[in-house]
C-alpha cells in the first residue's frame, strides 16, 4: 500500500515533447514509472521516448486509460492544461510548473473539486511511492521503500526529509510535495487523511513554512483525526516579519502565520516539532522508538 | 508588485469609480501649477511611497494655496519617508499627488484579497474606516463584513447590495456602492490583483461615496500578461540588491547578519537560515538560486551576496533535485575567478551529481571548506564567520 500512486498507476505527461517533459519523463521511465504516453498539441501520432504522443488529453485518456497526468507546460498555459486533464477523466493531476497566476489557480482548483479530481501542486516536486512510481522532479535515488509518509510545502526540504528517513533506515511509504503557492491543489489535510488511512504508513513527517494558516489548520485536523505519530518542521523561524521569502506562502503579516504560532498549534496537537532541519530523522526515532 | 496611490486612482478612474481630480508631479513648480490647474481653494498633497502610515509621518497635508503645495513638494521630493511600515531607511519620495480636497461625513473601509483558506477572492467592508483595519479585525471581527466571490461566476450585484445595506448605506448610495463593488471586482480580475484596498472609502458631505485612498498589489506570477502594469513599476521603491537579483531570477532578501547564504529552493533557504541561527550565527541574507540554476546565475548570486560588506563567510547549501551539483560547483568556481572571494566559503552539496560537484570543487584548488552534513555546514560557517571578525 501507499497513497495516490503505485506500480500500477498509468501516467501520461502534458508537455511531453518539451525539454522539461522529455527530461523528467525519461527519469520517470528509468525509475520504473508506468508512463503510457504524452500530450503535445500538433504532435499527435508521433512517438517520443518509445511512447505515443497525442494531440489532446481526451485521446490520450481514451487510448491509454491513464490514471494520472503530470504537467510540465509553461505557467501561462497551466490553467488550460489542468482544466483539460480534469475534463478528460484524469483523476490525479500533478502540476510541477511554478509561477502560475493565482487567479488561474482559483478557477482550476474549483473545477477540479467539482469534478472530484485530485490536484497536486502547482510549484511542487510531485509525488513518489519509492520503488514503484515517480511523478515529478525529485531525485529518485535518495528514496527507499518504507514506512514514513512525507508531506511538504517545499521541494528541497522534502528531499532533506527523504534523505534523513532513508539514512535512518525507515524509508518512505509515499512522499507528496503539495507546493508553496497560495492556492495549492491539495493541502496538508488532504494528504494527512490519506496517510492516516494507509496501512503502510506508520509515521508522518510534515514540513511547513511560515505564512498562511495551513499548518494551524493541519494541527487542528491532526488533533481530531490522526492517530499516527507526526513529526513537523516549520521553515522560516528566523525570517523577519513582513519580508517575503520567495514563496508566496512565506509571507508573515500581522503576527499571523509565524513559525512560533505554528509550533504552538502543532505542540497542542501532540505533534513532535523539531527546530532544526537536521533533526527530522532523530525526531522520528524519538516518537516511534525505532 | 505594488502601485502608488496615484496609479491605483488612475485605474479606479478608468473603471469609472469615484476619485478626486488629481495630478501627480515630480517638481515643486509642477505641484504649484497642478494646484492652479485643478482650481479650488483647498488641496490635499500626498507624498507617494509604497508604504502605509504616510499621514502620521507627515506625508499628507491640507494646503490653502498653490504655493504651499509647492513648498510641501520641495520639502519631500528626493527625501526618504520613514513610516511604521518601512525599514529604518525609509522609502524615497519621487512623486507628489496634488488633489482636490474632499469633505468627509463618514469613513468606511473596503478591501479585497485572495483568501487562501476559502480559495476565493474575498471582499471586506467595514464602517470602521480610516483606522488600522487589522486592529478592527483582531478586536472586533464582527465589524468586518465579507463577500466571497465564486471563481466560476464572478461578483454579483446582490453581494454588493448585501454589503451596502449592512454598512447602513441608503438611497442612491446603494447604487453607487454596487457600481464600486462590481467595478473593483472587474479590476481585480482584469489586472490580476493580489490585494486591493480603499481606506478610507468616504461618504462626502453631499452623501456620495468617494475613494480617498487606493492601495493595489499585483500578483507577481501574472506580470507577464499585464504589460500596462509593468510600465507602472517604480524601481526606486525596491531594494537595489533585491532588484538586481530579480533580474537574474534570483530570490534575494537582505538581512542584518554576517553569514551569506546561497541555497536552492525557498524552503531550504529558510531552513538554512534557521539552522545557522540555531548554531549561534546570523544570516546576512536569504537567497534562493532556484531550480534552473545556471553557472551565470550562481556567479551573479555570489556577486550579490558579497556586495554586502557585512558578509564574513558564505554558506552554499545545495540539495540537487533538478539542479546538478557539478553545475553549482562550476558556478562557485566561476564566481571566485570573476569577483575574487576573500571570505571563507563553506559548501554542502547533496543529491543530484553531488559527488561530481565535490570533486570539481576539490580539483579547483580553491579554499573551500567542505561540509559533510547540514549541521556540520552550519557549525563550520558559524566558526568561519566568527574567526573572520
Amino acid at each position: 500500500m501507499s497513497i495516490l500512486v503505485n506500480k500500477n498507476t498509468k501516467v501520461i505527461c502534458q508537455g511531453f515533447t518539451g525539454a522539461q517533459g522529455t527530461f523528467h519523463s525519461e527519469q520517470a521511465i528509468e525509475y520504473g514509472t508506468k508512463m503510457v504516453g504524452g500530450v503535445t498539441p500538433g504532435k499527435g501520432g508521433q512517438v517520443h521516448l518509445d511512447l505515443p504522443v497525442f494531440n489532446t488529453v481526451r485521446e490520450a485518456f481514451d487510448e491509454t486509460g491513464a490514471d494520472a497526468s503530470v504537467i510540465y507546460v509553461p505557467a501561462a498555459f497551466c490553467k488550460d492544461s489542468i482544466l483539460e486533464a480534469a475534463a478528460s477523466g484524469i483523476k490525479l493531476i500533478v502540476c510541477i510548473t511554478e509561477g502560475i497566476p493565482t487567479l488561474d489557480m482559483l478557477v482550476a482548483k474549483e473545477k477540479c473539486d467539482q469534478l472530484g479530481v485530485q490536484l497536486i501542486g502547482p510549484n511542487c516536486p510531485g509525488v513518489i511511492t519509492p520503488g514503484e512510481c515517480k511523478i515529478g522532479i525529485m531525485p529518485g535515488h535518495i528514496h527507499k521503500p518504507g514506512r514514513v509518509g512525507i508531506v511538504s510545502r517545499s521541494g528541497t526540504l522534502t528531499y532533506e526529509a527523504v534523505k534523513q528517513t532513508t539514512d535512518h533506515g525507515f524509508g518512505q511509504s509515499s512522499c507528496v510535495g503539495i507546493g508553496g503557492d497560495p492556492i495549492p491543489g491539495s493541502n496538508f489535510i488532504d494528504i494527512l487523511s490519506l496517510f492516516e488511512q494507509d496501512e503502510q504508513t506508520e509515521a508522518i513527517v510534515m514540513i511547513g513554512e511560515i505564512g498562511g494558516t495551513a499548518e494551524e489548520e493541519a494541527a487542528a485536523y491532526i488533533k481530531a483525526n490522526v492517530s499516527k505519530p507526526v513529526v513537523a518542521y516549520i521553515a522560516g523561524v528566523t525570517a523577519p516579519p513582513g519580508k517575503r521569502m520567495g514563496h508566496a506562502g512565506a509571507i508573515i503579516s500581522g503576527g499571523k502565520g509565524t513559525a512560533d504560532e505554528k509550533f504552538a498549534a502543532l505542540q497542542d496537537a501532540g505533534v513532535k516539532s523539531v527546530r532544526s532541519l537536521a533533526e527530522i530523522g532523530n525526531g522520528l526515532s524519538e516518537i516511534t522508538g525505532w | 508588485m505594488n502601485l502608488h496611490e496615484y496609479q491605483a486612482k488612475q485605474l479606479f478612474a478608468e473603471y469609472g469609480l469615484p476619485v478626486s481630480e488629481g495630478i501627480a508631479v515630480d517638481t515643486a513648480a509642477d505641484a504649484n501649477a497642478a494646484a492652479k490647474k485643478i482650481g479650488s481653494s483647498k488641496w490635499v498633497v500626498k507624498a507617494q511611497v509604497h508604504a502605509g502610515g504616510r499621514g502620521k509621518a507627515g506625508g499628507v497635508k491640507l494646503v490653502d494655496t498653490p504655493e504651499e503645495a509647492g513648498a510641501f513638494a520641495e520639502q519631500w521630493l528626493g527625501k526618504n519617508m520613514v513610516t511604521y511600515q518601512t525599514d529604518a531607511g525609509g522609502q524615497p519620495v519621487s512623486k507628489i499627488l496634488v488633489e482636490t480636497c474632499t469633505d468627509i461625513a463618514q469613513e468606511l473601509y473596503l478591501g479585497a484579497v485572495i483568501d487562501r483558506s476559502s480559495r476565493r477572492i474575498v471582499f471586506m467592508a467595514s464602517v470602521e474606516g480610516g483606522v488600522e483595519i487589522e486592529k478592527v479585525a483582531a478586536e472586533t471581527p464582527e465589524k468586518i463584513l465579507k463577500a466571497t466571490i465564486d471563481p466560476l461566476t464572478g461578483a454579483q450585484p446582490y453581494q454588493a447590495r448585501d454589503l451596502a445595506f449592512h454598512l447602513g448605506l441608503e438611497g442612491v448610495q446603494i447604487k453607487q456602492f454596487t457600481n464600486l463593488f462590481l467595478g473593483l471586482a472587474k479590476l481585480f480580475q482584469d489586472m490580476d490583483l493580489a490585494l486591493l484596498e480603499i481606506n478610507p472609502l468616504v461618504i462626502t458631505d453631499e452623501g456620495n461615496l468617494h475613494c480617498l485612498d487606493g492601495k493595489i498589489n499585483i500578483d507577481g506570477n501574472a506580470m507577464y500578461r499585464q504589460p500596462k502594469l509593468r510600465e507602472m513599476h517604480d524601481p526606486s521603491q525596491d531594494d537595489e540588491r533585491e532588484a538586481q537579483a530579480a533580474e537574474w531570477e534570483l530570490n534575494y532578501v537582505a538581512l542584518d547578519g554576517n553569514i551569506g547564504c546561497m541555497v536552492n529552493g525557498a524552503g531550504l533557504a529558510m531552513g538554512t537560515m534557521d539552522i545557522v541561527q540555531l548554531h549561534g550565527g546570523s544570516p546576512a541574507n536569504f537567497l534562493d538560486v532556484g531550480g534552473g540554476a545556471t553557472k551565470e546565475r550562481v556567479t551573479e548570486a555570489f556577486k550579490i551576496i558579497l556586495s554586502d560588506e557585512n558578509v564574513a563567510a558564505v554558506l552554499v547549501n545545495i540539495f540537487g533535485g533538478i539542479v546538478r551539483c557539478d553545475l553549482i560547483a562550476e558556478g562557485v568556481i566561476g564566481a571566485v575567478d570573476e569577483v575574487g572571494v576573500e571570505v571563507p566559503v563553506v559548501v554542502r552539496l547533496e543529491g543530484n551529481s553531488a559527488e561530481l560537484g565535490r570533486e570539481v570543487l576539490k580539483k579547483s584548488g580553491l579554499n573551500i571548506i567542505a561540509a559533510t552534513s547540514l549541521s556540520d555546514a552550519a557549525e563550520k560557517v558559524v566558526a568561519a564567520a566568527s574567526g573572520a571578525k
